[in-house]
């Protein structure tokens, strides 16, 4: 048998994803029971929730308005009238026998993410962003599942891509984006832990430079960014070894079990499902007007992309510093106030205090960007108070240090510690004329060619002002005095 | 007008007890009996809540004395269609798939008769989830036509008619997705109104086809379902199906002032099989009203025909999908299996009696992927060619009047077929397929004693029209004092 | 004509549970009905737009604010069987699909 990498010159795979966002909302997508995690059993509901008869859906405007940020910002084209549906099936996490969703006629269509890889920014297509309830929690107990209904009407938007990406790799870096984009938006706490980021694959693999897609295999419970990678990179493996020992693959669905690394395909005669979707009659469509969307777009952050493009190209920032900023939109923000605060230059010096002296004292205190101490004013005054000299580099961090910790302003602590550089050009000729006239001998050999003195005088210089000296200034003028 | 209250309308009930005439507690007494003495031959009603009216007709009696404002319906006993979701009271839309559930809310309805005073005897008989024209699909019982008891009484509110005609209520709600409200009431003599759709809020109406379902009264006289319709219509928030419209003041139109109206008569409701004497109350019907300056019309509906076939596609999808709930799971009656999917089978082979079995296959059927735009969607152009249909003949006329069915009260066990019994509901499809306000008013009676029904057929949200042309019919041809004489020397 | 397989797939995918009298009653009733509709087919319904809802109507939308509900008691009253506060139903195989 032919090995992996080799068959993978041939062959290409091809990857589609469905990813389910939780939304951020206080209540459920059709009734006003609570979302809140982690509650006892079946203490988050409601009749309708509970499937009872008689109940009726009403929409929950956050619901669109977190949605249109994510079409918006996904460069989607919104439906001004889109629909809801029911696709049926029977399952017990699922109260009604269907679930509300939407068909043919979604919220969002034709958008796209651009995720950064490693090499470039690769724009992936999305087919549809569409509306829909989460279903409950089923948890099995041998003989016996348990059925809670606290997740049910949670709202969700799928997010499904084109069938264009070709690696794991890929998969996992849009994962990552897409994961970043919607904290970003603030539209989903996305956490994968609680399930409220969700992935389907659909793998298949096709013979390099072909155009039609090969038969595609659907993995479902995918829950974790090392999943997402895993769990696609086994089906590429499981897909090519079957063709190459002369085997087809089936369409199918297949579970993947983390525990075991592994997928098996789900018990055929269940899924042997028709949904029967049609538009829910207790549901008129959903009308997108022009107020809503302008509401939207004004309140749209610029997103992740865009600011690692503005970092580079006006803020003069290293692709990977600019890449850790926009990894966080807490942490962007701050750059970004903290940039304004101090008008001017680039943003490297900036950059480089946040990421070091910032980053490092927020993880010894385990704390978050949102939660510092040092707002991003107040460290613009620091660095300005090092790029124009007043302090030294090495000055500074015992400032920032101390006004990390003790919140007051870097200017007052310089003050009251007295530990201004000195760039004052008389008062330094002034000192740098004394040392020398006091070691002359040393200022003769010097001259005559002995370069390792230069240090010492420089050290001279530091001693005589207690360390202040403005180094930069205090060596242009010994190169002067010494005559070189 | 009687003295003992068992036929007094609705607005003497109330006059009477805000008067202090007669106290709610006897009013709601009196009633109380005669179920009891009456209805185990009459089966109108499938639970009676004592307890609980007579609680409420206490507190009616203690606000009079204590000269707090009385509601509307103040102490008016009412009957209300089993579909219809009550708390604490055992719901169970005539089906056994929903055995011993007990509702923890109210429907919006029964929010609003409570609060208009109205008095809740109990729960009447249906279709299982309203499907079926004769009330013999109940999975409980049969209910007996008052006029003579060898006789359905209609469906699917075949229970809120009888009970209403027997005087065993004053009035009585019931649903409405293909005439389930206008034929028995039709069937039992009384007046059946179904609002417009989206007029009365769906929230806790247990839905059959949540497209065409509508709340209405049935009632003894116009004025009466006027005076109920004015208390449950109205915009709500939980129905994102219910209209933001104003809600006029209904039981002011009953005056029996039709000069000037056009009424359309379309062609197509009148030359099929009817019965003759149908045919002959329709005929004294329009000459009555062309005697009080009605103006009449001959228009047509040309696609009448196709109403039937729509509706039996458009119903049973949807309530094929409505019905997925009950499985056994959460609550009503669950069948053990050897795994899941048994489960999931049997419950719901064994909940569910033929006819909604049936309807579920017809529906699953027209939404199977492939055969959805043969079927339902297909349906739903036909529904839009109704519809178009009817804007084009309200241009010319403000209602429209036809036979409410092409026969009287049929004999139990009547129907060979499942299609024999749909082809009785020819009459009142279209109303509900173009979401249409439909009354049923009763004209005349028929040589073998039997009440028939009158349809008028209205503007969208123009009930007004409809209940000032019923009122009408009913000063003209109506059945004045005649009461049904089939039950317990009635 | 409705073939007893179809009316079999048909039965499955609704999960009823009908016996062998049912399904074959069951054909021919269907059978028969579809048969009756079949006029449908042969109308003129070309850019005819399907009449989804009875009313024109815009979706409604409500505040996200939370409301007070069902107590888990009352949302488990009469459910068939229960341990604790979870509902039992018989062991599932299949992972969860939405
Ligand atoms: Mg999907
Ligand atoms: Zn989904």
């Amino acid at each position: 048998m032919a090995e992996l990498a080799q068959l993978l010159e041939d062959w290409e795979p091809v990857i589609g994803l469905e990813v389910h966002v939780q939304l951020a909302t206080a209540t459920k997508i059709f009734s006003p029971s609570a979302t809140t995690f982690g509650a006892p059993a079946n203490s988050l509901t409601d009749p309708l929730v509970m499937g009872m008869p008689g109940t009726l859906p009403v929409f929950n405007r956050s619901v669109l308005e977190l949605a249109l940020r994510l079409g918006v910002a996904t460069g989607s084209q919104i439906r001004s009238k889109s629909r809801f549906a029911r696709k049926h099936y029977f399952y017990p996490d699922q109260p009604k026998g269907y679930q509300i969703s939407q068909f043919d006629e979604p919220l969002c269509e034709n958008g796209h993410i651009d995720v950064i890889l490693a090499g470039a920014v690769k724009r992936v297509k999305l087919e549809r962003i569409h509306l829909e309830e989460d279903a409950g929690k089923n948890t099995h107990v041998g003989a016996v599942s348990h059925v809670d209904l606290n997740r049910a009407g949670v709202p969700l938007v799928e997010v499904v891509t084109a069938p264009e990406l070709t690696s794991s790799e890929e998969a996992a870096e849009f994962m990552r984006s897409l994961h970043r984009l919607v904290r970003w938006l603030e539209i989903s706490e996305a956490d994968m832990e609680k399930g409220q980021l969700r992935c389907d694959a659909n793998v298949s693999v096709r013979l390099r430079g072909e155009d039609r897609l090969g038969t595609r295999t659907e993995l479902k419970n995918i829950n974790s960014f090392k999943f997402v990678q895993n769990a696609i990179d086994h089906e590429i493996a499981r897909q090519l070894r079957l063709i190459d020992s002369g085997g087809q693959v089936q369409r199918e669905t297949r579970l993947w079990d983390a525990t075991l690394g592994q997928s098996a395909p789900m018990r055929s005669k269940e899924e042997a499902n028709d949904y029967r979707y049609f538009p829910d009659p207790d549901l008129p469509p959903l009308v997108v007007d022009g107020a809503t969307m302008a509401n939207i777009l004004r309140a749209l952050p610029e997103l992740p992309a865009a600011r690692f493009e503005r970092y580079q190209k006006m803020q003069n920032l290293s692709a990977d510093d600019a890449r850790t900023l926009v990894g966080d939109r807490a942490l962007a923000d701050y750059f970004d106030t903290a940039i304004k605060a101090r008008p001017g230059d680039t943003g490297r010096t900036i950059a480089n205090w946040m990421l070091t002296e910032l980053l490092g004292a927020l993880n010894a205190g385990g704390i978050t960007v949102a939660q510092s101490p040092m707002p991003p004013e107040r460290l613009a005054a620091l660095v300005v108070l090092v790029e124009t000299g007043v302090i030294s580099g090495k000055i500074g961090k015992e400032i920032f240090e101390e006004s990390y910790r003790t919140g007051e302003e870097p200017a007052a602590i310089v003050q009251r510690r007295g530990v201004q550089q000195i760039s004052d050009e008389p008062l330094l000729t002034a000192i740098i004329d004394s040392v020398v006239k006091r070691h002359q001998k040393q200022a003769e050999d010097y001259a005559s060619g002995k370069d390792g003195l230069f240090g010492f005088f420089v050290g001279q210089v530091m001693k005589e002002t207690q360390g202040r000296a403005n180094p930069v200034m205090a060596t242009e003028l010994l190169h002067k005095r010494l005559g070189r | 007008m009687s003295s003992s209250p068992e036929f007094w309308t609705v607005t003497d009930t109330v006059k009477r007890v805000a008067s202090g005439e007669i106290s709610a507690v006897r009013a709601v007494n009196t009633l109380i009996s005669r179920i009891t003495n009456l209805d185990r031959e009459l089966g109108a009603y499938l639970s009676t809540d004592e307890t609980g009216a007579l609680r409420d007709a206490a507190e009616v009696d203690r606000r009079r004395k204590e000269n707090i404002p009385l509601g509307p319906l103040a102490g008016v006993p009412i009957a209300l269609k089993d579909n219809l979701v009550t708390r604490g009271i055992p719901t169970t839309a005539g089906s056994k798939i929903l055995q011993g559930w007990v509702p923890p809310f109210d429907a919006t309805v029964v929010e609003k008769l409570r609060a208009a005073g109205a008095v809740i005897l109990g729960k009447a008989n249906l279709d299982e989830f309203g499907m079926g024209s004769s009330t013999e699909r109940s999975a409980y019982k049969k209910t007996r036509n008052p006029w003579d008891t060898s006789r359905v009484p209609g469906g699917s509110s075949g229970g809120s008619a009888a009970a209403v005609a027997a005087g065993l209520a004053a009035a009585s709600l019931g649903t409405d997705t293909g005439g389930s409200i206008r034929q028995p009431a039709a069937f039992c003599g009384v007046v059946g109104l179904k609002p417009t759709y989206g007029r009365v809020s769906r929230w806790g109406v247990i839905a059959f086809a949540s497209s065409l379902d509508q709340v209405g009264p049935l009632t003894r006289t116009v004025k009466d379902a006027a005076l109920v319709l004015q208390v449950i219509a109205g915009h709500d928030l939980r129905d994102s199906t219910s209209l933001d419209a104003p809600v006029p003041a209904f039981a002011d139109a009953a005056t029996g002032d039709v000069k000037g109206m056009k009424i359309g008569l379309p062609k197509e409701y009148f030359e099929g099989a009817i019965d003759a004497d149908i045919r002959a109350a329709l005929d004294r019907t329009i000459a009555a009203l062309k005697d009080k300056g009605a103006l009449f019309d001959d228009v047509s509906l040309p696609h009448t025909k196709l109403a039937l076939p729509a509706y039996y596609l458009v119903a049973p999808a949807e309530a094929s999908s409505n019905l997925a709930r009950y499985d056994g799971i959460r609550y009503g009656k669950r069948a053990e299996g050897t795994d899941l999917l048994d489960v999931y089978r049997k419950s719901r082979g064994a909940g569910f009696g033929p006819e909604v079995k049936r309807r579920i296959m017809l529906g699953t059927y027209a939404l199977r992927s492939g055969y959805y735009e043969a079927y339902y969607k297909k349906a739903q152009q036909i529904r839009a060619l109704i519809k178009r249909d009817f804007d084009e003949v309200f241009a010319k006329v403000d209602v429209v009047l036809t036979p409410t069915t092409p026969t009287v009260a049929f004999r139990f066990n009547a129907k060979a077929t499942p299609l024999d019994m749909y082809l009785g509901d020819i009459f009142t499809l279209a109303c509900n397929l173009a979401g249409l306000p439909g009354m049923s008013v009763p004209c005349g009676i028929s040589s073998d004693g039997l009440p028939i029904g009158a349809q008028l057929l209205g503007k969208p949200l123009d009930e007004v029209t409809v209940i000032r042309a019923g009122s009408a019919i009913e000063a003209a041809v109506g059945l004045g004092e005649r009461r049904p004489a089939g039950i317990g020397g009635i | 004509m409705l073939t007893r397989k179809e009316v079999e797939e048909i039965a499955f995918l609704a999960r009823l549970h009908l016996d062998d009298d049912e399904l074959e009653k069951m054909q021919g009733e269907l059978g028969a009905m579809l048969e009756h509709f079949g006029v449908i087919a042969g109308v003129d319904t070309t850019d005819i737009p399907p009449m989804t809802h009875a009313v024109p109507l815009e979706l409604p939308m409500r505040l996200d604010v939370v409301m007070p509900s069902l107590t888990t008691e009352e949302a488990l009253t009469g459910t068939p069987r229960r341990d604790g506060d979870l509902i039992v139903v018989p062991a599932i195989i299949v992972g969860t699909e939405s």
